[in-house]
């Protein structure tokens, strides 16, 4: 862009507006991560020795974090895919014309409010060893399971994380379907296209930004189910839930700073990374940076 | 056939409903509960089971046997620092709330009207903070709070969520599909950037401020690692975390508690859920 005298005022003054908040930013978050990078790479907080590297391999070789890292990993590889398709699947429904459909809706996004002590009291009366599930189950003439202690403690958890965030991406969803062109689809109506022709020849197309949205806030909620996981199983969980968050906050605890910063540093290239993919695909999309 | 098959949609989708409702009810009748009926119901899976009396697996029960107000009272008034935590919780969340989305529409007004090079930049870098896990945070708000001598103090919540990119993200998303047009026949008339602000931003991005007010205040509502790591002393505890530690102990109020902390929830989303629509419709327009 030409530097006119307009354009470089509205740069100056609407930069103001962004002032008060980079401030802020500045100030609680990248001034102190620059202490972080430094306490990353020396071996004592205080008067440490340069340390290079050190800390990052010992870290990746520690046992709990590879644990946490997998864990968080494998969290977020199922949950968010999971979370898009099933709230676009739930929206499509929701599209038709059934009775009742708003109250449906209402119904799905409920979870939304539902406040982090609740969903726990409610989980462990659900999910407990004696808790109404395994009732049921042994009701059946089923063994019993153990969800907190055992590899059903992810699909639990995932359970969790599903019912609270559908909702919400359903709303969004149903929003983008909403501002597919109605004349197209009637069009392909009319020649006999199927729903699932329909989906993929006209409304995928539309829903391009709408998706990436989706996945941005589903990855952000993925990061906050922590809260759930600790307030349900502590600080020590079963292996299969111990998640980075876990890792950071109790090495954090036992005041092991070097450690810490090196994972926060690990954890935010690693954030940076997937949002710069994202931000490429959404570009390749043919869709501008802006509308992310 | 097709009357069959909407047929098992409809019921397919209305058990769905159920089951995504059903937690909720749940918390609310059992709320009505007395603690001892609590306590026979609910303790094989919550407290330890020390009583003879309680029941080895438990039952939901969706029809007490005698209503009770006795889980409300124990919370209410017999137990003063438990209400504190409830004001802790809301002395922390409606300010974070309520400035949070200020500073946002600021902010995102400045990076919808104008975007160069520093200014994307500056975008890309807040949504990789947004995108970060608490945890990334935690140890910059520490060291923060102790220099600025905020620990332990509501400050020391309260600053670090105001200036969150969340609102940020989420509203210049939404603001740079206002019409160009609309800007420039404000300019024509001799506005500058504050009126424009003022006058066609804000009143066109309404829904879309509610919608950010009541996410922000979802998730403050309900912080876990922010109290955690920032204040020491247990009287400050919001009731997110403190909820927690009742769940264990106190089984017999745990429902009504949990009653009390979700109403304020339950008030703004009857309120503002039409809100979450209409700012997702809007949003999703290009």
């Amino acid at each position: 862009m030409k530097k006119t005298p307009t354009s470089r005022r509205l740069r100056r003054n609407t930069m103001l507006f962004v002032t008060p908040s980079l401030l802020g930013v500045a100030v609680f978050f990248v001034v102190p991560f620059v202490v972080v990078i430094r306490y990353a790479v020396t071996t004592r907080p205080v008067n440490g020795e340069f340390a290079g590297l050190e800390n990052f391999r010992a870290l990746l070789h520690n046992y709990a974090f590879q644990l946490a890292a997998k864990n968080t990993a494998i969290l977020c590889l199922t949950a968010v895919p999971l979370a898009v398709g099933l709230s676009l699947g739930l929206a499509l429904l929701l599209e038709r014309e059934i009775p009742l459909r708003s109250h449906l809706r209402t119904a799905f996004l409920s979870p939304l409010m539902v406040p982090v002590a609740s969903v726990v009291l409610l989980w462990q009366v659900l999910f407990h060893q004696n808790g109404v599930i395994n009732a049921f189950l042994t009701g059946w003439g089923l063994d019993p399971v153990d969800f907190f202690h055992s590899d059903w403690s992810r699909g639990m958890v995932l359970l969790l994380y599903l019912w609270k965030n559908l909702g919400y991406n359903m709303v969004l969803f149903t929003a983008g379907l909403a501002a597919v062109p109605k004349d197209l689809l009637d069009m392909a109506e009319l020649e006999g296209a199927s729903s699932l022709r329909k989906f993929f020849s006209i409304q995928l197309h539309y829903l391009g930004p709408t998706i990436l949205f989706v996945t941005v806030l589903s990855f952000i909620s993925a990061m906050k189910i922590f809260r759930e996981v600790y307030l349900l199983t502590g600080a020590y969980p079963y292996e299969s839930l111990y998640l980075l968050q876990h890792f950071m906050n109790n090495t954090f605890a036992s005041m092991d700073y070097q450690k810490l910063c090196a994972a926060a540093i690990l954890l935010a290239l690693a954030v940076s990374v997937i949002i710069a993919v994202l931000f490429r695909v959404e570009r390749r999309l043919g869709k501008d940076v802006e509308n992310l | 056939m097709k009357r069959l098959r909407r047929g098992i949609l409809l019921l397919a989708l209305g058990v769905a409903a159920l089951l995504f409702l059903f937690p909720t009810v749940l918390t609310v009748v059992n709320s009505f509960l007395s603690e001892g009926e609590i306590q026979q119901t609910y303790g094989a899976a919550l407290g330890d089971r020390t009583t003879e009396y309680m029941a080895q697996t438990v039952v939901p029960k969706l029809i007490p046997d005698q209503v009770s107000a006795q889980q409300y009272q124990t919370f209410l008034v017999e137990s003063p620092e438990d209400l504190g935590k409830f004001w802790n919780s809301v002395l922390y969340v409606v300010p974070i709330t309520l400035l949070q989305t200020a500073v946002a529409a600021l902010a995102a007004y400045g990076f919808s009207r104008y975007n160069g090079k520093v200014r994307s930049a500056i975008f890309f870098f807040y949504v990789a903070l947004m995108l970060m896990p608490y945890q990334v945070t935690l140890v910059p708000n520490y060291l923060v709070s102790k220099w600025l001598g905020i620990y332990d103090t509501g400050w020391a919540i309260c600053l670090p969520g105001i200036f969150s990119p969340f609102g940020v993200y989420l509203l210049t998303r939404y603001m740079r599909r206002i019409p160009k047009a609309f800007v420039e026949a404000a300019q024509l008339d001799g506005a500058g950037e504050w009126k424009i602000f003022t006058r066609i931003y804000l009143p066109q991005c309404k829904s879309a401020l509610y919608a950010v007010g009541l996410l922000v205040f979802f998730d403050y509502w309900n912080m876990v690692e922010q109290p955690m790591v920032l204040l020491e002393s247990e009287e400050k505890f919001p009731l997110s975390l403190y909820l927690s530690t009742i769940n264990q102990n106190q089984v017999g109020v745990a429902f009504a508690a949990a009653v009390i902390y979700f109403i304020p929830c339950l008030l703004l989303f009857l309120h503002g859920e039409q809100y979450l629509e209409e700012s997702a419709a809007a949003g999703g327009i290009k």
